[in-house]
């Protein structure tokens, strides 16, 4: 890649920052460039977020149906999904999808209730409901 | 306070370790960070998921850039890591202290000064903290272009967050360097090392890996919405998180021209143009990618294996010759 060949497309996805990728200049050496980003790079980047925020959408049409508790829609809203949620509080996987049950969910004690808060970087209020 | 050695670099690690190194006296190059610890690579880990896709690396695992340049330097670092944060934090007040630059491995997901769309899980990211004012800790996050700031709070839960690769709160710093200048017998025993990494004999590494992939990607189902998440994944792999474009290949070549003027060998210099050239493919391979991801060009796999089949016998060559011009 040439230095003029540096893409500096604007992607929303850098959120105004620059990156530094390495070109070509006219003397041939080959050197760092600040870049404002290219839009192949926006394109996988919004594919990931958007695959994140479909499942956050998901869960909290599950939630507002009764069907799940605003655990599993916090996991999601925090880009988490179960195995890491489980690594982040310790807590097995199968408890965890209990925890999505509601009526399960609303009897989980203070300590329990503290972990998830903690892991998912909450006040336990927050976290008991959809924002 | 300022930090005179902040540059903006390609990579967290290697910018990391070239702005550490040359703090303590000995200038280096992000390239040459990179190339002298052997770092190229390509691994394809289908077993273990990241949000449910595949490890794709294009570059050694998470400190083997730090630990590689310690070789090639005899430079000792002093790596810990705590039980709590209130214990890594005390231990970071202290360093610094002492008058210290402390390198870190954190989550990128809970610092605050990222890009919000760029706020992933990824755990083993590199910075460089310089000082602390009030209850703000003093940045140099290498792929940032100025140095930053982060409040005690986010950079205590960024150091010990958990999941895969977790940091446990990693800090270290330098204690000696043994050498002042970079040996061309360390250029070139990295660069073997490269070469060997590349065509090593396992499947899931190097130019194996490289096919092992392309085998996976012309058994994907062109219709599924899941093969546009995975081949989109291999793209933000390569390009996306701090490679220097191409997937580590260009910021490589840079260390090749670097390394033909200190060891003498000129050849070495147009293998790095010639690495740039494969570095245009892969960037060529990322763009017929995006095109499909975003339905622009019908989703074909087999085209997208075809051109990750040809890189592979691309690289297969330029490592293999690269090797018998350097040993």
């Amino acid at each position: 890649m040439d230095l003029q060949n540096v893409p500096q497309e604007g992607n929303k996805t850098l959120g105004g920052h620059k990156k530094a990728v390495y070109a070509r200049d006219a003397g041939g050496h080959i050197v760092a460039v600040a870049s404002r980003g290219w839009e192949v790079e926006e394109i996988v980047t919004s594919q990931a977020l958007e695959q994140l925020q479909a499942l956050t959408e998901a869960a909290r049409q599950k939630v507002l149906s009764g069907l799940s508790s605003p655990l599993e829609y916090w996991m999601y809203a925090r880009r988490m999904d179960l195995p890491l949620l489980a690594q982040t509080t310790g807590i097995w996987r199968w408890r965890i999808r209990r925890h999505f049950r509601p009526k399960i969910f609303a009897r989980l004690s203070p300590g329990v209730l503290a972990r998830y808060a903690e892991a998912l970087g909450l006040t336990i209020k927050e976290m008991q409901r959809l924002p | 306070m300022t930090f005179a050695h902040h540059r903006h670099a390609a990579h967290c690690e290697s910018g990391v370790a070239s702005n550490l190194i040359s703090h303590h006296g000995v200038p280096i190059s992000e390239a040459m960070a990179f190339g002298l610890s052997a770092a190229l690579s390509f691994a394809y880990l289908p077993f273990i998921k990241l949000s449910g896709l595949p490890l794709i690396a294009y570059r050694q695992p998470p400190r083997a850039i730090i630990k590689g340049l310690a070789k090639a330097l005899a430079a000792k670092f002093r790596f810990e890591t705590f039980r709590t944060p209130a214990a890594g934090q005390a231990r970071l007040d202290e360093l610094l202290a002492q008058g210290h630059v402390v390198g870190l491995q954190t989550s990128v997901y809970w610092l605050p000064y990222f890009p919000e769309d760029m706020r992933f899980h990824f755990n083993a990211h590199n910075l460089l903290v310089y000082g602390k004012e009030g209850n703000d800790y003093l940045i140099s996050d290498p792929v940032s272009e100025e140095t930053v700031r982060c409040d005690a709070a986010a950079l205590s839960r960024a150091r010990f967050a958990k999941g895969v690769l977790a940091p446990k709160g990693l800090l270290y710093t330098v204690e000696k360097l043994g050498q002042s200048a970079i040996s061309p017998q360390a250029v070139r025993n990295a660069i073997l090392k490269t070469c060997r990494t590349m065509r090593a004999p396992l499947p899931i590494v190097g130019v194996r890996g490289i096919r092992m992939l392309a085998n996976k990607v012309a058994r994907l189902d062109p219709v599924a919405h899941e093969t546009s998440l995975f081949v989109g994944h291999i793209v933000r792999m390569q390009e996306e998180i701090g490679t220097g474009g191409a997937g580590f290949r260009f910021l490589y070549a840079a260390f090749l021209q670097e390394a033909a003027d200190l060891t003498a060998m000129p050849a070495l210099a147009e293998f790095a143009e010639r690495l740039m050239d494969i570095g245009d493919d892969w960037r060529a391979f990322a763009l017929a990618t995006a095109r499909m991801v975003k339905k622009r060009d019908a989703m074909n796999p087999e085209k997208l294996a075809g051109m990750l089949r040809n890189l592979a016998g691309k690289e297969d060559a330029f490592f293999k010759e690269l090797k018998a011009v350097v040993s």
